[in-house]
């Protein structure tokens, strides 16, 4: 009788690993079936007139997106750079952990970083298109994306910075240099690899993003943007109107070159993560 | 001489200082902003319309009924359905990479699942678009209606999915070795270890993988917007056009104004309450569970 029992026992266990070998094929068919169902949908629409062409109502066209996307880049990654890893390099380099300002810094990008996108949108809807007046506009996007970034930026540069050994600072103060001149000379260049990194992911972050940008941006379609304070749109933006407004084929072939963007962008910063050795990547 | 340009390095040094710490205070001065704009704009507004109205059930612009409660409702049901989902699956998945899979398969497989955690939000919508949604009306639904609930929660679970298993494995990965070995050591099977050693001992690293997944879900625009159907309704049935929070802010953003506007606004102070309760959760569950674990170690 309790030889049954502790019979049963193990192939009730011995069933759960088979559950979990499921679950992994499930996992994996259910991921890459996006990818594949995405690619063969959309390959075949792709041509130069929907990536160079003008728009036209009949023949819609994504250089707009590309424009857009591209000073969203700018602008985003421009802004959220230095006051990212200025952030960083306080909180690694200027702490005893428990002062009062780093808990609360840390606990401030901790709670950016859960804040959802469309949160971000609204925010920057009011202070952009409400409050300064601006109507949509590509640097009010650009603005808001910069503060969505910054949680990831400040984040992976700690994580850099901390990785620098001490006895590199130590080294460096020992030969008699300044604070500032070790953080620019000596701990920087040693984390630059790694900070590059996460830059490029926080580059494929702002690619992906569309909630922030339905509110601040004003998907404007159908002609490129003449300056940063014109309202425009993005390549995410795109599919989602191309998929929304009855062009489903050109919202497949928008999301390959999404897709292929975002992911050349993601291997791109795994393989530089590699060749550096510096760390974990791409954890979020 | 020599004074001087120690004075300057000196000066030089504090300066830096400063646009240090300028830098590390914008992302608290960024947070309180959205608070102060978000809170300003939206709480005058349901003071004014009256808790009763807008959460009540009626979402009618023209008679100036803002009840954002069936929105609540499905926001909370795609949600619980989605993490569901995307917890049993992911963590059998965790688990299975863990231990019950070819060694040598583990690191290609994690960077391929970090990998397609990267794909933009508005992709997963469109594969809802173009092919759950479709699938569903054809060969699931009973009623021929392929929006709704199920599709959304179908959407979001395989994208909160990467999550789920990237969290969970590293938990898995946290607990000491020896506890599998102890369970074998006194009799266990491999399986049995697994199940019933590993995976309580990863449990508070588990349940923020859970808290992620909800964050997510809850907070998801453009992949649901694309597959829900967008009516402002009660949601009764799995496959019936309903509306989520964040669907009403995004879909209202680009055409409403004046007071319909603010309504949204208020959505997403509702929204983004709820976020800030996950997150203080959250970070209550990681205190408590770095302590645990500290005790823990022998």
């Amino acid at each position: 009788m309790r030889k049954n029992a502790h019979k049963r026992q193990i192939l009730k266990f011995a069933f759960f690993k088979y559950i979990s070998r499921g679950a992994l094929l499930i996992s994996l068919a259910a991921l890459s079936s996006v990818v594949i169902f995405i690619l063969l949908r959309g390959i075949p629409y792709i041509n130069m007139h929907l990536i160079f062409g003008d728009f036209t109502s009949k023949n819609p066209s994504i250089k707009p997106a590309l424009i857009g996307t591209f000073y969203l880049i700018l602008i985003s990654v421009g802004i959220a750079a230095p006051v990212g890893i200025g952030s960083a390099i306080f909180l690694t380099e200027y702490t005893n952990s428990k002062s009062r300002l780093i808990r609360i810094v840390r606990v401030a990008t901790e709670t950016l970083a859960g804040i959802p996108s469309i949160v971000y949108g609204l925010f920057g809807y009011l202070i952009f298109v409400v409050a300064l007046g601006l109507g949509y506009s590509l640097i009010g996007g650009g603005v808001t994306l910069s503060i969505m970034i910054l949680p990831v930026i400040v984040r992976s540069t700690e994580e850099n910075l901390l990785a620098v050994p001490a006895s590199l600072r130590e080294g460096s103060f020992a030969l008699g240099s300044s604070k500032v001149r070790t953080i620019f000379s000596v701990i920087l260049p040693c984390a630059a690899s790694g900070i590059v990194t996460s830059l490029i992911l926080a580059v494929g972050r702002v690619i992906s993003e569309s909630a922030v940008l339905i509110l601040t941006i004003g998907m404007v379609v159908d002609r490129a943007p003449d300056n940063l304070i014109s309202p425009g749109t993005s390549l995410a933006l795109d599919v989602y109107y191309f998929g929304s407004h009855g062009y489903p084929e050109q919202a497949a072939a928008t999301a390959v070159v999404l897709l292929v963007l975002v992911m050349a962008i993601n291997i791109t910063a795994t393989v530089l993560g590699k060749i550096f050795g510096k760390g974990e990547l791409a954890n979020g | 001489m020599m004074n001087k340009a120690y004075r300057f390095i000196k000066a030089r040094d504090l300066v830096m200082r400063g646009v240090f710490i300028f830098c590390a205070v914008f992302s608290i001065v960024a947070l309180g902003c959205i608070c102060a704009f978000l809170f300003a704009n939206g709480l005058p507004f349901i003071g004014r319309v009256g808790l009763g109205n807008f959460f009540g059930s009626e979402w009618h612009l023209d008679s100036e009924a803002y009840g954002i409660l069936s929105m609540i409702a499905a926001s909370l049901y795609v949600t619980a359905l989605s993490t569901v989902i995307g917890i049993t699956i992911g963590l059998f998945t965790a688990v299975s990479l863990f231990k019950f899979c070819p060694e040598n398969a583990v690191a290609p497989i994690r960077q391929m699942i970090n990998l397609l955690a990267g794909i933009p939000s508005v992709i997963y919508g469109l594969f809802g678009l173009i092919i759950i949604v479709p699938f569903l009306r054809d060969y699931i639904s009973p009623n021929g209606f392929g929006y709704g609930i199920l599709a959304a929660s179908l959407v979001l679970s395989v994208m909160v999915l990467p999550t789920i298993v990237s969290v969970s494995f590293d938990a898995l990965n946290a607990v000491p070795k020896s506890y599998y070995e102890g369970a074998l050591a006194l009799g266990a099977t491999s399986e049995q270890s697994v199940f019933k050693v590993m995976l309580p001992a990863a449990k508070s690293g588990i349940l923020a993988a859970v808290v992620l997944a909800i964050g997510r879900a809850i907070g998801e625009t453009m992949a649901v917007i694309m597959v829900l159907g967008n009516s402002p309704v009660m949601p009764k049935g799995l496959f019936q056009s309903v509306r989520t929070m964040t669907s009403n802010i995004a879909l209202g953003a680009t055409e409403l104004s004046g007071d319909a506007a603010t309504a949204l606004v208020s959505t997403g102070v509702v929204l983004f309450a709820f976020t800030l309760l996950l997150n203080i959760s959250f970070s209550l569950l990681k205190e408590q569970g770095g302590g645990k674990r500290e005790k823990k170690r022998p």
